[in-house]
Parts: C-alpha cells; sequence; structure tokens
C-alpha cells in the first residue's frame, strides 16, 4: 500500500522539530533534521513515482480523514500521485533536498538559523500538499500556506524595513489572486456539486457549455489566481521585491516550486481550460506580455538578484504561453528544466554575493572567474541552459513552446515572434549577467576583494549537482523531429492532458525556427559580450543615445508607481474621507453617543423623583395601598 | 350599651382629629392620650379587660409620657412655619385617604361577611376563668417562641436608644 | 352586643385620620404620634375579630402589637433626638438627605 501521507509528514515533522526545539538543541540538531527531512521526502517521493508508473491508470490515491461532511457535501483529505504530481513531487523534494544542503553553508553564522530551516521546512509540506491533494480543498490550503510561508521567509531579516514591506507586499499581492481561486471554487461547486479535481476533469465537456460565460468567468478567475502566486500581469510585481530574502530562499520558492503553483493549477484543470477558448487566448498573450516586459526590465537592472527575478518572471510568461497554446505537456516540461536552471542560476549568485561579503551590486562585481571556479563553471551552464543553447535543457522545453506557439490551433505566429524576440532578449542579458560578474576588470571594494574565495562544499555540491541536471535534464523531452529517441515527455503524459484540436505546420518549418531562434540566441550572446566584456564603460555609451528607453526599463516601467495613483491613493482618500470620515465617525460614533445621551437625560428627568421629602414617600406608599386595595376588591 | 359606645367612638375620633389639626405638638399629644383612654373603654366593653389596662398603663401611661418628655426637651420655637408647597399633594392625599376607607369600609360592612372558624373560648368559658388567665396560658405555651423573641428586641431596643442617642465625647 | 361593622368602621376611620396625619404634619413628633394612632386602630380591629371568633389568639396579639410599638417608639425617638442636636429643628422638611 503507497505510504504518500509519508512525503509531506517528514518536511512537516522537521518543521516541528526544528521550530520548537531547535533554539534549544544548536545548530547541528537544526542541521542534522532540517535536510534530512527534505531528504527522506524525496526518498520517499522516488518510490512513489516508480509505484504510480506501475499503477493502473498511473494513479496512487490515499484517503486519510474526512475533513468536512456535511449535507450531501463531502471533502476529505485525500492524496493522488499522478504523471502531473508525481513529477512536480520530485522537482520539489529534489530541488528542495539541494537547497536545504546549501543552506547550510549559506545560512552559517545568522541568528535565527533554526527559524529559517524550521519555515523552510513548514514551505516544503505546504508544496506538497498543494500538489497531492485531489481537491481544491486541499490544493488551496497548500496555496494559502506556501504564501504564507513565503511572507515568512521573504521578511526572515525582518530587523530591515524593505524586507518587511517586500514580504506585506507579497502577501497582498498574492490575496487579490486568492479571491480568484476561491470566487472560481464556488462556481465550480455550483456546477459541479463537487470539488475533486477528478470529477471535475471527467464531467467538464459535459457540464459546461463550450466557450459560455460561465466555464470562462471560472477559467478567468483561476487564472487571476495563477497570475498572483506565478506573478504575471498584472499581479507581478511582488517578485522582483521579494529578492529581499536570503537566496535560498529566491531559489527555492521564486524559482523553482511556489511559483509554478499557478501553472500546476492550470495544468491539472486542463480538461477545464480548454472549454474556453477566450481565456487560452487570453492566457497566451498575457504570458507573451509579461515574458516580453519583465525581459526588458532584466537587461538594465545592476543588482544580479534582480536580474534573476525579473528572468524568473520572463520564464514564467514562457510557461503561461505554453498553457496558453493548449501545449500543457511542454509547460511542464519547462517547469522542469526552469526548476534546474533557475534554482542553479540563483544558489550560484548567491556563492557569489556569499564570497564578496553579501554584496549584490553587479557595479561591484567583475573578474571572478578565477577566485569562484566552481561558481563560474556552473552559473556559466546555467546561463548556457536559459539561452536556449542547443542541447542543454532549456533548449529543448523552450524550443517545444516556441513551435506549439507558432503551430497550435490556439497559437498564432505572433505569439512565436513574441517569444522569439523575448528568447534573444534572455541570451542577452543572461550573459550580461556572467560577463559583468565574472569577466573584465575587477570592480571589487579592495579590502573585500582580498578575502575572496570559492564557498565551501555545502554550497558548491549542490551547484554541481544542479548543472548536471540542467544540462542532461533536457533530453527527457527530445522532440520528434530528431528522430533519436522518443520525447520522453509526451510518452510520460499519453493521456494526461486534454485534446485540443490539431495544430498546422510540418517538419521544415519546425527546422526553419529552430534555427532562427538558436541563431538569434547565438547573436545575442555575441553582442553581449561585445558590449560588456570589460564592464560597463562601452554599454554606457550606447545608453546615452537611448536614455529614454534606459530609463524606463531601469524603473521598471513605472508599473509600480502607475499601481500607486490608480488604486492605493484612491483607496486611502477613500478609506480616509469616506469609510471613516463619513461612516465611521459620524453613523457609529454618533450612535453610540447618543444612546449614551439618551440613558443620561432619561435619568435626569427622572432622578427628581427622590428629592428626599420624606412626606412625598409617604404619600407614594398610600398611592401604591390604594392601588392594591383597588386590585383585590 | 350602644349609647355608651357611640359617646367613646365619638371622642376617640374627635381626639385623633386633634393630632391633625392643632397646631401645638404638645396638645396633640394630650389629644392623642384622650384617644387612648375612650379606645380602653371600647375594649372593657368588649371583654378584653386584660387589654384595657394594658393599653392605658404602657401606652397613654408610658409611651405617651416618653413623647412629652421628648417634646418639651426638644422645643423648637419655629411653630410650624412652613411654605405651603404642594397643595396639590394636600388634596391628593386627602382624596387617596378617603377612597382607602372608602374600600375598608366596603370590605369591612360587606353583607356576607366571611370570617374564619370559631375559637374555643366563648365569653362564657372568658368570664368564668378569667381573660387574664387565659391569656396568660396562651403566651406560655403556645406563643412560648415569640414571648421570648418579644423580650429579646425589647433589650435590644432599650440598648439601641442608649447608643444612638448618647452624646458622643470627644 | 355592639355590631362588629360599627367598630370596624371606627377602627377605619381612626386608620385613615392617622394616615393623614403622617402626610400632612410636620413636625416630626407629631408624625409618630399618627402612626402610634394607626397602632392603635389596627388593635382595636384585632380585639373586635377576637370577642366576634371567641377565640384568644388576637389578644394575645395586641400583646405583641404593644409591646413593639413600645420599643419601635423608644428608639425612633432617639434617632430624631440625635438628628436634633444637628439639625436643631424638628420640621421633617430639613430632614432630605434620604436622596441621590
Amino acid at each position: 500500500m503507497s505510504q504518500i501521507w509519508l512525503v509531506p509528514a517528514f518536511p512537516l515533522l522537521g518543521f516541528i522539530l526544528n521550530g520548537f526545539f531547535g533554539k534549544r538543541f544548536g545548530t547541528h540538531f537544526v542541521t542534522f533534521v532540517g535536510p534530512l527531512a527534505v531528504g527522506m521526502a524525496f526518498a520517499q517521493s522516488l518510490v512513489l513515482f516508480f509505484q504510480m508508473l506501475e499503477a493502473e491508470g498511473n494513479v496512487l490515491n490515499e484517503h486519510l480523514y474526512t475533513w468536512i461532511a456535511s449535507g450531501n457535501f463531502e471533502a476529505g483529505i485525500n492524496f493522488t500521485v499522478d504523471q502531473l504530481s508525481g513529477l512536480y513531487l520530485l522537482i520539489i523534494t529534489g530541488v528542495g533536498f539541494l537547497i536545504h544542503v546549501y543552506s547550510v553553508g549559506y545560512m552559517k553564522g545568522e541568528s535565527g538559523y533554526y527559524r529559517f530551516f524550521a519555515y523552510l521546512n513548514l514551505f516544503v509540506f505546504f508544496m506538497l500538499l498543494l500538489v497531492l491533494g485531489d481537491s481544491f480543498l486541499l490544493m488551496f490550503v497548500g496555496w494559502e500556506g506556501v504564501g504564507l510561508c513565503s511572507y515568512l521567509l521573504i521578511g526572515y531579516y525582518f530587523e530591515k524595513d524593505s524586507a518587511a514591506e517586500a514580504a506585506k507586499k507579497a502577501f497582498l499581492f498574492n490575496r487579490v489572486g486568492d479571491f480568484g481561486v476561491l470566487s472560481a471554487v464556488l462556481l465550480i461547486f455550483l456546477s459541479f456539486g463537487s470539488i475533486e479535481f477528478a470529477t471535475v476533469n471527467a464531467e467538464a465537456a459535459t457540464r459546461l457549455e463550450f466557450g459560455g460565460p460561465l466555464v470562462t468567468a471560472i477559467t478567468l478567475l483561476l487564472f487571476l489566481g495563477a497570475t498572483g502566486k506565478s506573478a504575471q500581469i498584472p499581479l507581478f510585481v511582488w517578485l522582483p521585491d521579494a529578492m529581499e530574502g536570503p537566496t535560498p530562499v529566491s531559489a527555492l520558492i521564486h524559482a523553482a516550486t511556489m511559483v509554478t503553483a499557478g501553472l500546476y493549477m492550470v495544468a491539472r484543470l486542463s480538461h477545464l481550460f480548454v472549454l474556453a477558448p477566450f481565456t487560452m487566448n487570453v492566457i497566451a498573450v498575457v504570458g507573451a506580455t509579461t515574458a516580453i516586459l519583465a525581459a526588458t526590465i532584466a537587461i538594465t537592472q545592476t543588482d544580479i538578484k534582480r536580474v534573476l527575478a525579473y528572468s524568473t518572471v520572463s520564464q514564467l510568461g514562457y510557461m503561461f504561453i505554453a498553457m496558453g497554446v493548449g501545449a500543457f505537456g511542454a509547460g511542464v516540461f519547462h517547469v522542469m528544466t526552469h526548476a534546474f536552471f533557475k534554482a542553479l542560476l540563483f544558489l550560484g549568485s548567491g556563492s557569489v554575493i556569499l564570497a564578496i561579503h553579501h554584496e549584490q551590486d553587479m557595479r561591484k562585481m567583475g573578474a571572478l572567474k578565477n577566485k569562484l571556479p566552481i561558481t563560474y563553471v556552473t552559473m556559466l551552464l546555467g546561463t548556457l541552459a536559459i539561452s536556449g543553447i542547443p542541447f542543454f535543457s532549456g533548449f529543448f522545453s523552450k524550443d517545444e513552446i516556441l513551435w506549439k506557439a507558432f503551430s497550435s490551433s490556439f497559437g498564432s505566429p505572433w505569439l512565436w515572434f513574441v517569444g522569439f524576440l523575448t528568447a534573444g532578449m534572455t541570451a542577452f542579458y543572461m550573459f550580461r549577467m556572467i560577463y559583468l560578474t565574472f569577466h573584465g576588470d575587477s570592480r571589487v571594494d579592495s579590502h573585500v576583494a582580498k578575502h575572496v574565495r570559492e564557498s565551501p562544499l555545502s554550497i558548491t555540491l549542490p551547484l554541481v549537482i544542479l548543472a548536471a541536471l540542467a544540462v542532461i535534464g533536457g533530453f527527457f523531452g527530445v522532440p520528434h523531429v530528431f528522430h533519436v529517441i522518443p520525447n520522453g515527455i509526451e510518452v510520460y503524459f499519453h493521456d494526461f492532458f486534454a485534446e485540443i484540436p490539431a495544430g498546422h505546420g510540418n517538419v521544415s518549418t519546425e527546422w526553419t525556427l529552430m534555427i532562427l531562434s538558436v541563431i538569434f540566441a547565438l547573436f545575442s550572446w555575441f553582442m553581449a559580450s561585445r558590449l560588456y566584456h570589460s564592464g560597463f564603460e562601452i554599454a554606457s555609451g550606447l545608453r546615452s543615445k537611448w536614455e529614454w528607453a534606459y530609463q524606463l526599463s531601469l524603473n521598471k516601467w513605472y508599473v509600480d508607481e502607475l499601481y500607486n495613483s490608480l488604486i492605493i491613493q484612491p483607496g486611502r482618500l477613500l478609506s480616509t474621507h469616506l469609510l471613516w470620515g463619513l461612516f465611521d465617525q459620524n453613523v457609529i460614533d454618533r450612535a453610540v453617543n447618543t444612546t449614551g445621551a439618551v440613558a443620561r437625560s432619561v435619568g435626569n428627568t427622572i432622578r427628581p423623583f427622590q428629592n428626599g421629602l420624606i412626606q412625598n414617600y409617604a404619600l407614594i406608599f398610600t398611592i401604591g395601598t390604594f392601588l392594591i386595595l383597588w386590585y383585590m376588591t | 350599651m350602644l349609647t355608651i359606645f357611640y359617646i367613646f367612638a365619638v371622642l376617640s375620633v374627635l381626639g385623633a382629629l386633634g393630632i391633625l389639626f392643632l397646631r401645638n405638638p404638645i396638645h396633640c399629644a394630650l389629644s392623642l392620650v384622650g384617644t387612648f383612654f375612650c379606645l380602653g373603654a371600647i375594649y372593657v366593653m368588649l371583654n378584653a379587660e386584660f387589654v384595657a389596662v394594658i393599653q392605658v398603663l404602657v401606652y397613654a401611661g408610658a409611651i405617651m409620657v416618653l413623647f412629652l418628655f421628648v417634646l418639651m426637651l426638644l422645643s423648637s420655637k419655629d411653630s410650624e412655619r412652613y411654605v405651603n408647597k404642594w397643595p396639590v399633594g394636600k388634596i391628593l392625599a386627602g382624596l387617596l385617604s378617603l377612597g382607602i376607607f372608602i374600600q375598608i369600609a366596603s370590605l369591612f360592612t360587606a353583607n356576607e361577611l366571611q370570617l374564619g372558624s370559631k375559637g374555643v373560648y366563648p365569653l362564657e368559658v372568658v368570664e368564668e376563668v378569667g381573660s387574664i388567665t387565659l391569656i396568660g396560658r396562651l403566651l406560655f405555651t403556645d406563643y412560648i417562641l415569640s414571648f421570648e423573641i418579644i423580650a429579646i428586641l425589647l433589650l435590644v431596643a432599650v440598648i439601641g436608644a442608649v447608643v444612638i442617642a448618647k452624646r458622643r465625647f470627644q | 352586643m355592639i355590631p362588629i361593622e360599627h367598630i370596624l368602621l371606627l377602627s377605619a376611620l381612626l386608620f385613615i385620620i392617622g394616615v393623614l396625619g403622617v402626610m400632612l404634619r410636620r413636625n416630626v413628633i407629631v408624625i409618630f404620634m399618627s402612626i402610634e394612632l394607626m397602632l392603635n386602630a389596627v388593635n382595636l380591629s384585632f380585639v373586635t375579630f377576637a370577642r366576634s371568633l371567641d377565640s384568644m389568639t388576637g389578644v394575645v396579639f395586641i400583646f405583641f402589637i404593644i409591646v413593639v410599638a413600645a420599643a419601635e417608639a423608644v428608639v425612633g425617638l432617639s434617632i430624631i433626638l440625635s438628628i436634633f442636636r444637628t439639625r436643631k429643628t424638628l420640621n421633617i422638611d430639613e430632614f432630605n438627605i434620604l436622596k441621590w
């Protein structure tokens, strides 16, 4: 019998032990418990993965507990492992384990060490809950839980104002998305009478009218939630600020796992989404727009983590393009490869940051490739992967998406073109980052430069492992055109996702497009090297000609300022003048005060009755006696 | 017999009205003493000689004397100088009293005046044994508890009066 | 014999006069005397009923009433005495602190 519950139980146990006893038992205890918890979860995930492959229908189910049983509505805590969640399990626990090991070295000496690992374990627990749940209920518990842990971990350095603000920002933007998810769940319950994924997917086609308003509303609301969690337009602005958290947090939460929750949800409900072509178009367009927008911003950023953050937003846009054109498998494939190379890049940047004493500004880096060789090589491999250089993992997944964007029945050449441009820009800014960090002359502060040396094993070992995965991970999903090995992704997911009408396009077009993107990527690499191989000077000269574009890019297209003036300030005015001034002060306070005043005035009227004159009291006695006698006779 | 009763009744009412209308409080006290005497006479007519004697001895003799002592002790020169506020009050009081009188009177003079069951001491027995004997018997057998409690009450009253009225010496 | 109703009417009349005295007179001690008058009116009706019911219980009760009246008069007068020491007056309108 498959013990699915073990997988989330280990990190939960880790959280409890680290959280409650970590401070008492010291760093060695936490170092032991934290990564081990996730490691055990990974081991069990492997076991479950192979069990699932053997199982009938490729699905394992486990019923734990009936949470709500009211009337004819029942919601239980049930776990399901199928192709989608099985893959996600491996990614979460595997990459999570590597990041935990990395954190041992990175967070060494920090106060609150135990707190970090407790929260990290808790995060893994909630993420596992999210992907293992068989119904919206459990998924939403995990959804909220990862939002909470994201808040806790972004605000890990809670004494810093900027960190606290960033944590709040992340949580609030997530909340807007959650509203969308909850509304969608309500609508689904009304339409289906059940909130289990299996039921919804199976009956979607029969219960909901194709392209009708109900299914469009449901899917749009779900997508709103996805934009919050996975940082798409309009709710993406929290992700760059979330870089205030420690680098392992950025790697785990904001690259590999939490931000893919939105994609998980869309992939899980593929049968629902294909019934709403309008939503599919919206998803693809939003994804494409986000991808190119974020890429333009990343070109000018000077903080190394910001570059990676915007890169993440951009890559997530790619995945949504895939979902939007019905290439669910390709999207999930890119989730996997992205987890590998983005985590690698973040961890590598963390290694650099650690080596130069917590400096994150690329204007103070340079010429580090000899001093940090392992970091350099691994980050180079990661950059090659993300740029789509052939035979690295990013090449296969990204190309698959671009091809499907062009050829799918939901796709269009315009989508392909935007993706194509974005790919080029991605290569450009990623190599820019490499050159500025590792090549050229050293701009590092002199007193720091003396102590720069390679990071310890606990940091470099995960880097190496992730680099290996980034290189070979792509061969899992080799497209058909290569005719070498079957496309692993298609074999793996065989009938899992919903069917869409067949696309157009032929083999020669596919080859053409592929070669075009490769050439463009190499060209961008070349441009980046020309501009940045010796630091900022050459690029600065170029900048003065295009100052307006530079400012627009550097200031994130002023999106935050736009939100501030459109939403926040009116909201504040509304609250202050209307809700507080008008309603709270005038209505509520006045009601309360009037009640008090009425009581007082009534009292004042009745009080003179008791005037102390004894004969008046006697008179009242007599009145009473008279009345009583009257009543009796 | 009836006429004697009516004479004493009228006298007692006159005495009572004296309390109401006489200015000088000592005159009021004396008129009340007169009322007590008349009531005592009526008690004799009702074959309750012991009560009559007690009434004159205790009520008229002790309590009213006490009143007179206090009156003379506290003679204040302001003889009812008061501002006549609340004339309405007086009228109201008068009306109410009249109303209550009518109610009680109607109760007492109902055609079928329903009384309780008869006791065991008819007139002959009272005349033969004597009311004092009978009262004594009842007091010390059936009502002994009340008797004791009254004794304690008197004791408490005496102590209370001394405590309340004594001068506070610094 | 004497018809009971007449005696009872007398008792009621005396009682009412006592009530009027309490409500209308200003001198505290006179009010007290009116209270004593009320008690006596009740005594009269007790005796009447004792006679008409051939019972001695009523008479015993009168005994108790007289004792209680005596005790009450004593205590009441001593209170008036001590109040007089501060107020220096016997006008009941001056005894008006029994209020808020």
